[in-house]
């Protein structure tokens, strides 16, 4: 279409000029063209697999053989009344809560130490390196490293029997009784940087004429950290436990390269006990909806995420 | 957050690699070239294993005898080898010939992802008179052992001397007694390592069952099926083991050791006794060249006199029950398995040859892998984990019961009770 046989372009009255259609729906058509690969990728790599393995979740015996049938639910109502399920669970929910209070309260407690003024910036330099080493490592390293200090041979039982705590060659990742007390040490150990840092971001972000406000109000310590800190921290706080518990309660690599979900099963969670049905027992259909039940948990703990955003903008 | 999101994305891969063997099931086998050109991929975990250039260099040699064959090797470690070939096994993309080991075989011979090989060998007028052992599923071969490492006993003699004993033991009460008065020459070190992780359960095969191997006993009925109630063979292995854990001679950590860990104690002198592959003699050497070390055939019961069942691993091969090309994966096979090839490796590898007619160099050469070609010879290779459907659980399940045994939350009955509910489910 040469430019003189282009359409007229026309005043709507309401003082913007319509184009022609044509350009119109080729401009409307725009954006989702710039989405388009990144809905392609969602699309193949999330929304596609989730719904094959939606689908393996309602049939029996499904990859391993070549004619599997619909089943329902009963994959469901076996994983749920099987009391490995139950125990994955419960450990999970220790290891879930305990760890995600102790990377806040510690993230707290370090950044509240690397903000005070009363350490100096070199100090604080020093520590927010030391205290960040952690989070540098990755799992694998993380897992081993744990693995050779906790043998009963190895420096931790060395160094507690030097001090009297222990005697003797104590067994910290082998011991029932002891076993998801480490692990949840251990990941407690790998994940609180990412609190600090994140909290150190947000206290540097408070104005401090608030705080020299309440000062003159006569506001000790204790009054500024409860009235001031928290309230100013508390949409990163909520934000970070949230992702945190979703993470934690997915964290598959450090259980099993430290205990493999033992000793008699103190360890096992749902990640493990998903892990072994798929690639152990070939239990592809079974996996799917221990997989399924764990997405759907997810789920209810994004929804809080997204909605404490909302709320947060 | 990089760290943490790698960890987020572990469990969704559990999810997601479901998935992504549902799609890849699009996917088709082995690429076939023009021009009479094929090209035969090959997974297994045991080029990392062997001196650096080794096995591409039997692979070159296959390649010049056989014109128109290129193998490419598709290597890793043994656990994403795995996990490798279970997700082409569930997705019919198998590669074409594959490295196995006896625990996978049933799973994937059931699965139809493995061809059958009796019925590949008669295509190809193969006379298997030569083959050591080969492992079948309900009469048919699926996967021929190439190479087998022997887990004999292996005893530091340094810490025996230190004792007061001279001589390695024969018979449990023996094994019994020299632990104890090993564990007793230091507080630092133990009469047995016996690891019993649940992340590599195979303790339950080469360091408990192997007791009823070595005895001439069985944990299966003679048609194969699991049999631990009222299996006197099984049960007086347990015990003895149990009796071994309650006197303490036991290295600390067992609920959670890993067989490198035990041969990490070992080798550092902190555990009298094990259970090993002799595949572990060089690292063991390497890793403390001032220990002196022997092994023996596993002790027996008193007064057994048949012979000494000894477990083992086998680097098997198999073809894909989906290959384009199965005559090409069997000459691959066949390369592998004839006498002069089969013994390089074995020699390579420091493992006994899968052709009854190979022998490798290393047997004349080194007293230690002599002994054991002698005790091997003299003995019967044992491993009924070996075409079990599951094997890795079975051992699993053995293992959760074995530690609360141990623990003394239950007793021996109860456990083997257990266990054999456990096992019926997985036949």
């Amino acid at each position: 279409m040469s430019v003189s046989e282009a359409a007229p372009v026309q005043d709507n009255g309401a003082g913007t000029r319509t184009l022609p259609l044509g350009t119109r729906v080729t401009r409307a058509l725009v954006p989702f063209a710039y989405l388009s690969p990144t809905v392609t990728l969602l699309l193949v790599l999330m929304v596609v697999p989730i719904i094959i393995v939606i689908g393996y979740s309602l049939q029996d015996a499904v990859i391993t053989t070549k004619q599997s049938h619909f089943v329902g639910l009963e994959n469901y109502i076996d994983i749920l009344t099987s009391a490995k399920f139950r125990t994955a669970l419960g450990n999970t929910i220790v290891f879930v809560v305990v760890s995600v209070v102790a990377h806040m309260l510690i993230g707290l407690g370090f950044a509240l130490l690397l903000n005070s003024d009363a350490v100096s910036n070199v100090t604080q330099a020093v520590f927010r390196t030391i205290f960040v080493l952690p989070w540098l490592l990755t799992v694998a390293i993380i897992a081993i490293l744990w693995r050779l200090l906790l043998n009963p041979n190895g420096v931790v039982n060395a160094l507690l029997s030097a001090l009297g705590v222990v005697s003797g060659q104590h067994e910290w990742l082998a011991d029932p009784d002891l076993a998801l007390a480490v692990v949840t040490f251990i990941n407690i150990w790998s994940g609180y940087p990412f609190f600090m840092i994140s909290i150190l971001a947000g206290l540097q972000g408070i104005p401090r004429d608030l705080y020299e406000a309440a000062e003159v109000d006569g506001a000790g310590v204790l009054r500024r950290f409860w009235s001031i800190t928290i309230p100013q921290l508390r949409p990163i706080i909520i934000s970070m436990a949230l992702l945190d518990v979703i993470w934690t309660s997915q964290q598959f690599a450090l259980i099993w390269m430290t205990t493999g979900g033992g000793p008699l099963n103190k360890t096992e969670m749902l990640s493990t006990f998903t892990y072994k049905m798929a690639f152990s027992e070939y239990d592809f259909a079974g996996a799917s909806a221990s997989a399924v039940i764990i997405l759907v948990l997810s789920m209810v703990l994004a929804f809080f995420y997204v909605r404490s955003q909302k709320a947060r903008d | 957050m990089e760290l943490r999101r790698r960890e987020f994305g572990k469990m969704a891969a559990t999810a997601s690699a479901l998935a992504a063997l549902g799609l890849a099931g699009c996917g088709g086998g082995s690429e076939g070239e023009g021009g009479g050109e094929v090209t035969l991929e090959f997974a297994q975990w045991w080029e990392p294993e062997l001196p650096d250039g080794t096995f591409r260099a039997l692979m070159d040699q296959f390649e010049q005898e056989n014109p128109g064959i290129t193998v490419e090797l598709l290597s890793g470690p043994y656990a994403s080898t795995k996990e490798q070939l279970v997700a082409g096994a569930a997705a019919q993309t198998m590669p074409d010939v594959v490295g196995l080991d006896g625990a996978w075989v049933s799973d994937f011979a059931k699965q139809g992802a493995i061809a059958d090989l009796t019925a590949l060998m008669a295509e190809q007028g193969y006379d298997d008179g030569e083959l050591a052992s080969q492992v079948t599923i309900d009469g048919a071969t699926y996967m021929i052992p190439v190479v087998n490492f022997v887990y004999p006993m292996f005893a530091n003699m340094d810490l025996l001397e230190s004792a007061g004993l001279t001589q390695m033991p024969s018979t449990r009460e023996e094994f019994e007694e020299t632990a104890k008065a090993v564990a007793a020459t230091s507080p630092g070190v133990s009469g047995w390592a016996l690891p019993l992780s649940l992340e590599a359960p195979n303790g339950a095969q080469n360091d408990i069952m192997s007791w009823v191997w070595a005895s001439g006993g069985s944990m299966l009925t003679d048609d194969g099926k699991p049999k631990l109630v009222g299996n006197d063979d099984v049960k007086s292995a347990s015990e003895f083991i149990k009796r071994l854990w309650d006197a303490g001679v036991v290295s600390p950590g067992a609920f959670t050791m890993k067989e490198q860990d035990k041969v990490e104690d070992f080798t550092n002198g902190r555990v009298g006794l094990m259970i090993d592959s002799l595949a572990h003699v060089h690292t063991i050497r390497e890793g403390n060249p001032d220990l002196t070390f022997d092994i023996s055939a596993l002790p027996a019961v008193a007064g057994y006199d048949g012979e000494r069942g000894m477990p083992y691993a086998s680097w098997g091969i198999g073809v894909s029950g989906s290959t384009e090309h199965p005559a090409e994966a069997w000459k691959l096979v066949q390369f592998l398995m004839s006498a002069k090839v089969n013994a390089s490796l074995s020699n390579d590898a420091k493992a006994f040859p899968g052709n009854t007619t190979a022998t490798p160099d290393y047997v004349n050469s080194d007293e230690i892998l002599k002994k054991a070609f002698e005790i091997w010879s003299a003995g019967r290779p044992a491993n009924e984990f070996v075409g079990l459907p599951v094997s890795e659980t079975l051992m699993r399940d053995f293992e959760e019961q074995f530690q609360a045994y141990l623990s003394g939350d239950i007793d021996v009955d109860t456990m083997l009770s257990n266990t054999q509910q456990a096992w019926d489910e997985a036949f």
